[in-house]
């Protein structure tokens, strides 16, 4: 069992939850995630670590309520158990000098840009990011990556902070601009990796995703995380989740993440 | 007198529920069947059971009605028997060098084996020797069989054991592969919690090599480490359409069901997504597995398989049971391509008719596909069961251990891998292989690894 001990709410329907796992927190590197069952009946559900704090033991997690498990797990209080997590899962992010790079997170996706962002300005590399939400009220951690930031963008799709528009955008503008950049790090919806994608491929910067598809096992052992990368099948959850976005199929992502559409909408008017 | 088969459920009681198919031995038909056993004064069919156990004797002890007794004797080599009697493949080893195998009537020692076992569910469990643990911790990784008869062991001989089982559940594929109606989870539950009444702690929740490096169960005091992680990851056809929606693994699909109780959604919160015909592609247990699991949730199943049913590696009780439960079986055929609907859903399987040509390294004859044979079937999902090969988490992320270029660990006669107190046994050693070779595996590393601990320290 996994006790919740903070709680914060980061937008109408994004979460942050601080929980006592010490030797995940111990283990955690920039880039990696969980697997976790808020209680026996669940589902296991991925989420990349957004923050972990070895002195204190724990672990953050920040989450958007889209389906029955994360509204479940958005139910629980400080002081309140997770059953079981697992983790630190997947392959850690590759930390040093690159030089300039562009970090890209849109909607919840930013959250997991706050692990990278941190670790990458240790490495002395000048940060420029970019930040994307539907509108201003759904933008999360705009401070906190903004001090890690050597420069700093943000988007909302309506126009009610920053610029209207979307991350891609700016990217283009940024890169026509001035095309000496060494990475690229985008998280957020498939269709924005995806479009980023588009966007770097003729500058040949590379440009690194991390993916989210579904999961069980989340040890590679089921198979349900696989990714078309290159025409080969790969696993996220043991090859990944951070993949080559010039690489990655993202059209069959995307479908593959609508496997479960109709079985969500059952389990929602069966009621959270 | 002619071999006893104990009785089953009808197939029509089958379908909707996962009920166990096999029902037993009453009393009286384990005795008759007791009564046939010769006593043979060189047993044969001990040779042929991995963990040695003394097949003739708890037998007899049937056959004098001493039921508990029977199974002591069994306890004495087997930790895992009510598991075993229901899923060892008796007729390829102990049962196949029964002397009466010749006539073909061997004597069925899988069903006595499960009667004797069954005593502890029927009359509660007997009393487990829990030992004075010395202070000395050994470390297994997987809680399936190899893993739970190594710590089931190491327990008896008085050290403290740790399992570390990355789910939410002990049992490895005991819990997340077998299905209940082969094998119910009362008895894996009831074996498990056998194992810890031995003092074995299991930490779930736990995956080495990520939670835990190999390196820090040594700095954390282990002496010894035996990893049985299992043949966990899932092969695919390499065929287009395979990455379609409703396109299962074995391992998902059986995953979602036996462990996270998908069919019993949305009380559990994990769904699964299936059409109304599956197409289950392979000819092992696994494959059969799928097949009667599909069928049981309500679904046209058609099991696929490139050879012919001489050639499958199911175990032929499961085959007959299958063909009980209306699975239609199409041989000699072999899917070469998956196609999908408008909404990425799969609704047709493209395959090509096969022939037998010479036998292969197997020592079964080679299917050849006949050219211009394609045809499609119209399915809405494809569970592909085609095999395991041995997870590569540990080997990937402890590089000093040393692997076969088909990812399995490489051992010594003892067990031994190349780490210094790092054993290995199981599936990922030989590959995918019986529960009953690998719990043999587990008994050896035990002893292997009380040696070791003993020479070294």
């Amino acid at each position: 069992m996994f006790k919740i001990i903070g709680k914060e709410n980061l937008a109408s329907n994004i979460r942050l939850l601080k929980i006592y796992a010490p030797q995940i927190a111990k283990k955690a590197k920039p880039g990696q995630f969980v697997v976790l069952m808020p209680d026996e009946n669940s589902e296991r559900i991925p989420l990349t670590l957004a923050d972990w704090d070895r002195e204190e033991s724990t672990i953050t997690l920040i989450f958007q309520e889209v389906g029955f498990t994360t509204k479940k797990l958005a139910k629980l209080s400080i002081g309140d158990c997770i059953s079981h997590i697992l983790g630190p899962l997947g392959k850690p992010t590759e930390i040093k000098f690159f030089g300039r790079i562009i970090l890209i997170g849109g909607g919840v996706g930013i959250a997991e840009i706050l692990p990278l962002i941190k670790a990458f300005k240790e490495k002395n590399n000048y940060i420029l990011t970019i930040l994307g939400a539907r509108t201003k009220e759904l933008l999360i951690l705009e401070e906190k990556i903004r001090k890690f930031s050597d420069e700093f963008y943000i988007t909302t799709d309506d126009g009610s902070y920053g610029r209207k528009g979307f991350v891609t955008d700016i990217l283009k503008e940024k890169l026509y601009q001035d095309k000496d950049f060494q990475l690229v790090y985008a998280i957020g919806p498939v269709l924005m990796m995806k479009e980023i994608s588009k966007i770097t491929n003729p500058f040949g910067i590379k440009t690194l995703v991390s993916l989210n598809p579904i999961m069980v096992d989340a040890t590679g052992m089921c198979g349900s995380c696989r990714i078309k990368v290159r025409e080969r099948t790969l696993f996220a959850c043991v090859d990944g989740p951070e993949f080559d976005a010039d690489e990655v199929d993202f059209d069959e992502l995307q479908k593959r993440l609508s496997l479960f559409k109709d079985e969500e909408k059952l389990i929602n008017s069966y009621g959270a | 007198m002619g071999r006893k088969e104990p009785k089953k459920r009808n197939p029509q009681d089958r379908l909707n529920n996962f009920l166990e198919v096999s029902l037993g031995f009453t009393d009286e038909e384990a005795k008759e069947e007791a009564t046939r056993c010769l006593n043979c004064k060189n047993p044969a069919c001990v040779k042929g059971c991995p963990v040695n156990i003394d097949i003739p004797e708890f037998i007899q002890l049937i056959k004098e009605g001493k039921r508990k007794e029977a199974l002591l004797k069994i306890k004495e080599k087997n930790t895992l028997p009510a598991i075993c009697g229901r899923v060892c493949p008796q007729e390829e080893q102990c049962e196949k060098l029964c002397i009466l195998a010749k006539n073909n009537q061997p004597i069925n020692i899988g069903a006595l084996e499960r009667y004797a076992a069954d005593y502890e569910l029927l009359f509660g469990s007997l009393d487990s020797k829990k030992k004075d643990t010395s202070p000395v911790k050994v470390a297994v990784v997987g809680s399936g069989p190899a893993g739970l008869s190594c710590a089931g062991e190491l327990a008896k001989m008085g050290y403290m054991v740790v399992i570390f089982e990355s789910l939410h559940k002990a049992g490895g594929v005991l819990t997340y592969g077998i299905p209940e109606f082969r094998l119910p989870k009362r008895i894996v539950e009831h074996e498990i919690d056998y194992i810890k009444s031995l003092g074995v702690e299991i930490r779930l929740d736990t995956l080495i090599g990520l939670t835990y490096t190999i390196n820090d169960l040594f700095n954390e005091d282990f002496k010894a480490i035996f990893v049985a992680t299992g043949a966990g990851l899932p092969q695919f056809l390499g065929i287009e359409g395979e990455n379609i929606n409703r396109v299962y693994s074995a391992n998902e699909f059986l995953t979602r069901i036996n462990l996270m109780q998908a069919h019993k959604f949305p009380q559990y919160n994990t769904p699964i997504s299936l059409g109304k015909t599956v197409a289950v592609i392979g000819g092992g247990n696994v494959a059969l597995d799928c097949a009667r699991v599909a069928k049981r949730l309500g679904k046209e199943v058609i099991l696929i398989y490139r050879r012919t049913e001489k050639e499958m590696p199911a175990r032929i009780e499961e085959i007959k049971n299958a063909k009980e439960e209306n699975i239609q079986f199409l041989f000699l055929t072999q899917p070469v391509r998956i196609l999908a609907d408008e909404e990425s859903k799969v609704k047709a399987i493209e395959c090509i008719k096969m022939r037998l040509g010479p036998l292969d390294d197997t020592g079964r004859q080679k299917p050849i596909p006949i050219e211009g044979s394609n045809f499609i079937i119209n399915v809405d999902t494809v569970i592909v069961a085609i095999g395991q090969n041995p997870n590569p988490l540990i080997p990937r992320l402890t590089p000093e251990l040393k692997t076969n270029p088909d990812g399995t660990i490489i051992v010594d006669e003892n067990l031994a891998t190349s780490i210094k107190g790092v054993f290995a046994g199981g599936d990922i050693v030989t590959g995918s292989d019986t529960v009953i070779s690998a719990m043999g595996a587990g008994k050896r590393a035990a002893y292997f690894i009380d040696r070791y601990i003993k020479n070294e320290h």
